[in-house]
């Protein structure tokens, strides 16, 4: 998953729901693109939110790689399976026009959309973005959606990573030390090693949920009934400047397509 | 004036099964802690301290007797935030007490549930921050700090209330020497400094030599009220209720035992050594 790299830039500095709505509207985007035009200008504004960023191209990659595999069967399955003016014919495949234009444009399509989030992790702390969450969300509280709970939950989840990878590397040492093999055997063998490192995590996880909650509960939590925030979210000039340019991409990828491009 | 009072307080931990009680963890509990001293609670595993701990802010609620924290009775629900934001409450584990992953989000998290203003807020963060020494980590992820660190980062989570009197329940059981060390002083700084009624649940002697009164407990009982100076000259009494005492103690008894006269009140290393140092004088 997506990590936050600190900075100072003009992305850092826009506001976590400018940020969440914007990647609302270029995915809204890219899916109603379906011209070279269209995916061009997108891919325009993208390229300029990641250098604003100066989040690097090499960082970007990184964040791609686990998903090639991915990438890869896309662009077999639209490249063979789609009907149209044959290009290559070689025993039972065929390799269309069509289909080679398709299965760039879905390759094309899933980086972005890939970037794109990427860039939002990259660029917004995990904290402000539940934050943005929770504002963007509250409206739903109205039909009695438990929105400031599922954002406290998220943020005590993220919270709490680093804290229990911790704890399995050590149970994991512990079980090595007593001879315990997670490395070899079959799939199956691997994930039965699995349960004597699982065991000790959840217990532990489930003691630690005990204890957090009578914490909190010292510290007068008690949900969200009058409670206010140290940061208040506050939207400034260039907020409204991204979100206006955000309507103006989706705007006129559809009038684009209206157009035929 | 006392601030929180302990009348006849039994508490019981109820079985998984029905009905069943378990042996009573406190047994009829009596105890004044008066505004701004520094009251040390000693006692081995098993012996009712932690329990005892849990009673002061209505973590727990007395099966018989009650507890009153100014002036309101920890078992009415209504009062449970007001007695809350005065008597703040630090644990064992300083993982399991932080919730943000900002050291300074986490500080603004209970003045944040008590509807404080963000300027306010802000303000007492700082202060916080700065009472504990950690005002230049505001902005790292507690995850990445020693164990001393982020206990320190916990206290600052509970000044932020600025409350009356802060429980803290074995402190320092996890942390290293220096750790330990850090945490001692602080809370010396908040009684002598601050102000603030200090409650200090341990099992450590030396963290208890400071302290204005020691209160020592056996079986969910207080069995030893008084001074430390005068509480430690009980040394065979201490060890009998399986607690050890502070090193100079064990020195000057030890010594004792062989002939010398020396005042078992010397608790500090630096009296101890006078003490030594006159009678090796003559």
């Amino acid at each position: 998953m997506g990590q936050y790299f600190p900075g100072d830039t003009i992305i850092h500095r826009l506001d976590p729901r400018t940020k969440l709505l914007f990647v609302v509207f270029y995915i809204v985007s890219l899916f109603t693109a379906k011209s070279w035009i269209s995916f061009g200008i997108i891919m325009a504004v993208l390229i300029t939110a990641v250098l604003a960023s100066k989040v690097s191209f090499k960082t970007i990659f990184k964040g791609l790689k686990p998903l090639v595999i991915i990438i890869i069967f896309t662009a077999v399955l639209n490249m063979f399976f789609t009907q149209g003016e044959p290009l290559v014919e070689f025993w039972v495949i065929t390799i269309t026009r069509e289909g080679v234009t398709k299965a760039v444009l879905m390759v094309l399509r899933i980086i972005m959309l890939i970037t794109g989030t990427l860039l939002l992790t990259y660029t917004t702390s995990p904290l402000a973005l539940t934050d943005g969450l929770e504002a963007l969300l509250r409206p739903l509280k109205k039909i009695r959606v438990p929105v400031h709970e599922i954002s406290m939950m998220m943020s005590i989840a993220l919270r709490f990573i680093p804290t229990l990878i911790e704890e399995t590397d050590k149970i994991m040492s512990a079980q090595k030390a007593r001879g315990a093999d997670f490395d070899s055997g079959n799939l199956i063998e691997k994930a039965k090693a699995l349960i004597p490192l699982l065991v000790p995590l959840f217990v532990s996880a489930f003691r630690r949920a005990d204890e957090l909650a009578i914490a909190m509960e010292s510290r007068c939590y008690h949900g969200d009934k009058g409670r206010t925030r140290m940061k208040q979210l506050k939207m400034k000039g260039h907020d409204y400047v991204v979100l206006g340019l955000s309507v103006l991409l989706l705007a006129g990828v559809i009038v684009l397509g209206r157009f035929g491009f | 004036m006392s601030i929180i009072n302990f009348n006849n307080v039994t508490y019981s931990y109820k079985s998984e099964e029905e009905g069943i009680s378990l042996e009573p963890a406190l047994r009829g509990v009596d105890l004044e802690i008066e505004e701004g001293t520094f009251v040390a609670i000693l006692g081995h595993n098993g012996s009712g301290k932690s329990t005892l701990a849990k009673h002061f802010n209505g973590i727990l609620v007395p099966d018989d007797g009650a507890v009153t924290a100014f002036g309101m009775d920890t078992a009415d629900e209504d009062m449970l935030i007001d007695i809350r934001r005065r008597v703040g409450m630090v644990f064992q584990n300083p993982d399991n007490q932080i919730v943000s992953n900002v050291v300074e989000e986490d500080v603004a998290f209970a003045p944040e549930n008590l509807g404080v203003e963000p300027k306010e807020i802000r303000r007492r963060v700082d202060k916080a921050l700065d009472m504990v020494g950690m005002y230049n980590y505001r902005l790292h992820a507690p995850h990445l700090l020693s164990g001393g660190q982020k206990q320190r980062i916990a206290i600052a989570g509970v000044l932020a209330m600025a409350p009356k009197c802060i429980v803290f329940d074995e402190p320092t059981a996890m942390l290293d020497p220096g750790g330990r060390e850090d945490i001692v002083k602080i809370i010396r700084e908040l009684r002598e400094e601050h102000g603030v009624a200090v409650v200090l649940i341990t099992h450590h002697m030396e963290e208890t030599v400071h302290a204005d009164r020691l209160i020592v407990m056996d079986g969910g009982n207080i069995v030893m009220d008084g001074k430390p100076c005068e509480i430690f000259t009980h040394v065979e009494e201490l060890k009998a209720l399986g607690l050890t005492v502070p090193e100079t103690t064990e020195l000057i008894w030890e010594l004792n035992k062989k002939g010398f006269n020396l005042p078992l009140e010397a608790l500090t290393v630096e009296e101890c050594a006078q003490a030594l140092f006159s009678v090796l004088k003559e």
